[in-house]
């Protein structure tokens, strides 16, 4: 880390922007932010660019045309630690849904001069395409992370994020199970935390938006929903929601695809 | 005049607001149970309409249902996902902040420990507190945070009345009777209170109430809410030789076969009145003040055996072994007492409904013992 | 009011998680992930003073803590060594910081080597990579008491000639009376000496069973090896003790971390005898 302010910058590719907001909504620290580090690059919350290379890169969206992917090599190029934010940079995304199906089919059918759009047949992880420092998930990025992950890297150590279960979490908060509770179908067994157990707080089952957790078994949970009347197709539903495409959730949606009749 | 200790006396069971009246003018904040999205948790609580008045629970492995009904009960629950070490052991304290720029400056929070009232333990939790007391207190080293919160603890035990299907307190020998260190013990008729003295303190907070000797007739109807609760109780676990039984059974293809079914999530370890793993994170802000924050831990997570190298227990067949052998074998030789008190909270808040006292079984059916 | 059913306790009982500051006198780098920090301690609250095998937590805000067992001699009242292998997320942030930094200590911690049980026997030190570090507290007594003991023999050995820890000193503990054995695992073009795992230099020394008295750390397959050795020559399981490595965050029995069977290495530990070992040890992701 250089002893001058390091330089951060922030990039978009195929996303809703919600990361980035995320670092916009920091607003009680955003001053304090910008007087340790210099944020040279990052479009949604200014229009002054200063060149690169920059120190910390945080990266929102996955790739899903031709110009990403050729955009986010010279992005990691110029980069010394770069941070996939947000479950898109992490897992491809709720667009991932896309690598299940025809694109073109869908392109044809929705769009009125289909000509005009120029897409890859999926949607892919930032890390699919080059090297990631760190990924920091959810949908969107928990801004206290955010904020660790700057802290500590200011501080020469490198970051860590918690990688159990949503249940930990809610357990300290006090919150009661809402699946034993409530019979609320709840992802939370099998998904990261980092969202210091949101959903459930409200009543809601997690949704999984980060992700899953580094021990989650979807097929577990998949199993013992089915025993509990949730129809395959809904828990494939769920699963593929937002991180789809992790690997954990595709290999269990994809398997539970074979063995639905 | 105030009855003396050891004394079983009867309340009318609106009084009982005069106890907590009592309670708060000695400064105690009482924490006790109340109805919280859709389960009898605790919290701070001042009336007693707070309580869950005409509320009742059904557990299962798996599953957990808070009922009302008619009738004006005050304790006719039990157990519920949360335990006293909540507030005994808090799952987030933070020890103490640093600066460090060549120097180093701590700083110490020295604020008061919160001082308690419990309302509302049961048998098998208030065993559960004599088991963290032998860990945290009595140990070569003490926990200064919960030795000062449990020392100033007022504990106004309950007698279960009812039993739920994950109950196997008998099992234990920890209930359904309350025995140990209380204040005040009640058992609940649909009249009175019936409590037995334990202390100055709780003889005390009868200061105000149209407290009584109780008669024979309310002494032998509590008796028998006690008994009809233990006649409740189905799941049992044999202790005998249960140490040497699992420590024998290490490499037992059993560990593999019931973690298949664990999601690893750790909410036993989490719900479990008795654990007390603790790990302390690291926080960093801008300014570079940093604090350490002591936090729950699982023995469930990668992370908690983690060294340099590797893990020592990557697979979740270690890590669930790590737990039962721990609760019902290496516990016995650490604290001289069981880690396993048979509240049935980690056969009902497992998602997936585990229940351990069958697991036991088939260890128990596979060994020779 | 107080609940009679408990005994009143002090209010103020110092937290055992508070650590005491101590200044980096000097930063010696002995190999090329592994440096000698030396620690000098204030006499407040209490002059520091430590038995060989034992360790400390060492502090380094921000970071967090990690035991680190101590090197020194033990009879060396005015500082303190510890030799540091660079790998987590503390020893990194370490392996930064300059001499006249300070940081936060807690400890000593943990059970030492049984001195007094060598003492007028063989003593055999067997150490790997930067197992030896907790030995050198052993050596330096050696050194200082050479008399009270007969024979003593170091079997060390490394992953390549250049993670030896103290190379520089096996010359004079030579010339002081130890005998000194040194392998590593992968050779160089340079190395003249034995290639082979440690225990294997059990085949280069003799020795006499109800005499010996062996003292072991490394990885835990190396010391399950050097218990191996030692019993297939009828030492007893009472005379071979390892020094074992878990998780520690709390260092004083209360965190649950480094729990090894019924054991906690931070309290029970981290030297044990391997005969109170054996039921748990080198079991299978135990």
């Amino acid at each position: 880390m250089n002893q001058a302010r390091p330089k951060v910058a922030v990039y978009k590719f195929s996303s809703c922007d919600g990361c980035q907001l995320a670092i916009l909504c920091l607003e009680d620290e955003l001053l304090t932010l910008a007087e340790k580090v210099d944020i040279a690059n990052f479009l949604e919350a200014r229009s002054r660019v200063v060149d690169g290379p920059y120190d910390i890169t945080f990266v929102e969206g996955s790739i899903t045309t031709e110009e990403e992917r050729e955009r986010i090599q010279r992005i990691r190029e110029n980069s010394k630690y770069l941070v996939a934010i947000g479950a898109c940079a992490v897992s491809g995304g709720i667009q991932a849904l896309r690598n299940w199906i025809h694109v073109d089919a869908f392109v044809q059918a929705i769009y009125a001069t289909p000509e005009h759009i120029h897409t890859l047949a999926t949607s892919t992880p930032i890390a699919d395409h080059v090297h990631v420092d760190l990924e920091l998930s959810g949908c969107p990025v928990n801004k206290r992370q955010l904020l660790t992950v700057i802290a500590s890297l200011l501080r020469g150590r490198i970051p860590d994020v918690p990688p159990y279960a949503v249940c930990i979490d809610c357990k300290l908060n006090g919150t009661p199970c809402v699946m034993v509770a409530q019979d609320v179908v709840c992802l939370g067994p099998l998904t990261r935390t980092g969202c210091d157990a949101l959903c459930p707080s409200f009543g809601r089952g997690c949704y999984g938006c980060f992700g899953p957790s580094d021990m989650s078994k979807p097929e577990t949970l998949a199993e013992h929903l089915k025993g509990r009347r949730t129809a395959t197709p809904e828990i494939i539903r769920r699963l593929r929601g937002i991180n789809g495409w992790s690997p954990k959730f595709r290999a269990a949606t994809e398997k539970l695809e074979k063995t639905t009749p | 005049m105030l009855p003396r200790v050891s004394a079983t006396v009867a309340i009318p069971k609106p009084d009982l607001q005069q106890v907590f009246d009592n309670l708060r003018g000695s400064r105690l904040r009482l924490i006790g149970p109340t109805v919280v999205d859709g389960a009898i948790a605790l919290g701070e609580i001042e009336r007693t309409e707070q309580l869950p008045i005409g509320w009742s629970d059904e557990q299962q492995p798996g599953r957990y249902r808070a009922k009302h009904g008619a009738e004006k009960t005050y304790f006719a629950f039990n157990v519920g996902p949360h335990s006293w070490r909540r507030f005994l052991h808090p799952p987030r304290l933070t020890l103490f902040s640093a600066k460090a720029n060549g120097k180093m400056t701590i700083e110490h929070d020295g604020e008061e420990p919160p001082r308690y009232a419990f309302i509302g333990v049961r048998a098998c939790d208030l065993q559960a507190i004599a088991v963290q007391d032998r860990v945290l207190m009595n140990g070569s080293y003490r926990d200064p945070q919960y030795v000062a919160r449990r020392s100033n603890a007022f504990i106004l035990a309950v007698n279960c009345t009812k039993a739920s299907s994950t109950c196997f307190c008998t099992s234990m020998q920890s209930g359904p009777r309350v025995t140990g260190a209380f204040d005040l013990a009640a058992t609940e008729l649909p009249d009175v209170f019936v409590l037995d003295v334990g202390s100055e303190a709780g003889s005390q907070v009868l200061e105000g109430t149209s407290w009584a000797p109780a008669n024979a007739f309310d002494v032998g109807r509590a008796t028998e809410a006690v008994q009809k609760a233990e006649r409740q109780i189905t799941r049992e676990v044999r202790t005998d030789h249960l140490g040497s039984l699992l420590f024998e059974h290490l490499e037992s293809p059993l560990w593999k076969e019931v973690s298949g079914r664990c999601l690893g999530c750790g909410n036993c370890t989490m719900v479990c009145p008795t654990c007390f793993c603790t790990t302390v994170v690291d926080t960093i802000d801008l300014s570079g003040r940093s604090e350490r924050i002591r936090v729950w831990d699982s023995c469930y997570t990668t992370d908690f055996s983690h060294v340099h190298g590797g893990n020592i227990r990557p697979s979740l067949r270690a890590r669930y072994r790590q737990w039962v052998t721990h609760k019902f074998a290496a516990w016995r030789e650490q604290f001289g007492v069981s880690g396993c008190v048979g509240c049935g909270r980690c056969i009902t808040w497992c998602p997936v409904g585990i229940d351990i006292t069958e697991v036991l079984k088939a260890f128990r059916s596979t060994g020779v013992k | 009011m107080t609940s009679t059913a408990l005994e009143t306790v002090p209010a103020t009982l110092r937290d055992p998680m508070l650590p005491r500051a101590a200044v980096i006198d000097a930063i010696k780098q002995e190999t090329h992930d592994v440096g000698t920090f030396t620690l000098r301690l204030d006499e407040e609250p209490e002059p520091y003073a430590f038995r060989p095998g034992q360790f400390n937590m060492l502090y380094l805000p921000g970071f967090g803590e990690a035991a680190i067992s101590i090197s020194s001699d033990a009879e060396e009242r005015d500082t303190i060594k510890h030799s540091i292998r660079f790998v987590g997320t503390v020893t990194m942030g370490l392996s930064r910081l300059r001499a006249g930094t300070e940081i936060g200590i807690r400890g000593p911690y943990g059970t030492a080597w049984p001195i007094e049980q060598a003492r007028g026997r063989d003593l055999v030190l067997v150490g790997g990579g930067i197992g030896l570090a907790p030995l050198r507290p052993v050596i330096h007594h050696v050194l200082r008491h050479r008399d009270d003991f007969r024979k003593v023999t170091l079997l060390y050995g490394a992953r390549s000639p250049g993670d030896l820890l103290y190379a520089e000193s096996f010359e004079a503990w030579k010339q002081a009376g130890i005998d000194v054995h040194v392998t590593v695992d992968r050779s160089e073009d340079s190395w003249k000496g034995v290639v082979g795992v440690v225990p294997l230099l059990f085949y280069r020394i003799r020795i006499e069973p109800k005499e010996t008295v062996i003292f072991t750390c490394g990885p835990e397959v190396m010391m399950h090896f050097v218990a191996y050795e030692a019993l297939a020559r009828r030492v007893p399981k009472e005379s071979v003790w390892l020094s074992l490595e878990r998780n520690m965050k709390c260092a004083i029995g209360v965190c649950g971390h480094c729990q090894y069977g019924p054991l906690f290495v931070c309290r029970d530990g981290p030297v044990i005898s391997f005969a109170r070992m054996e039921p748990y040890f080198n079991r299978e992701e135990y």
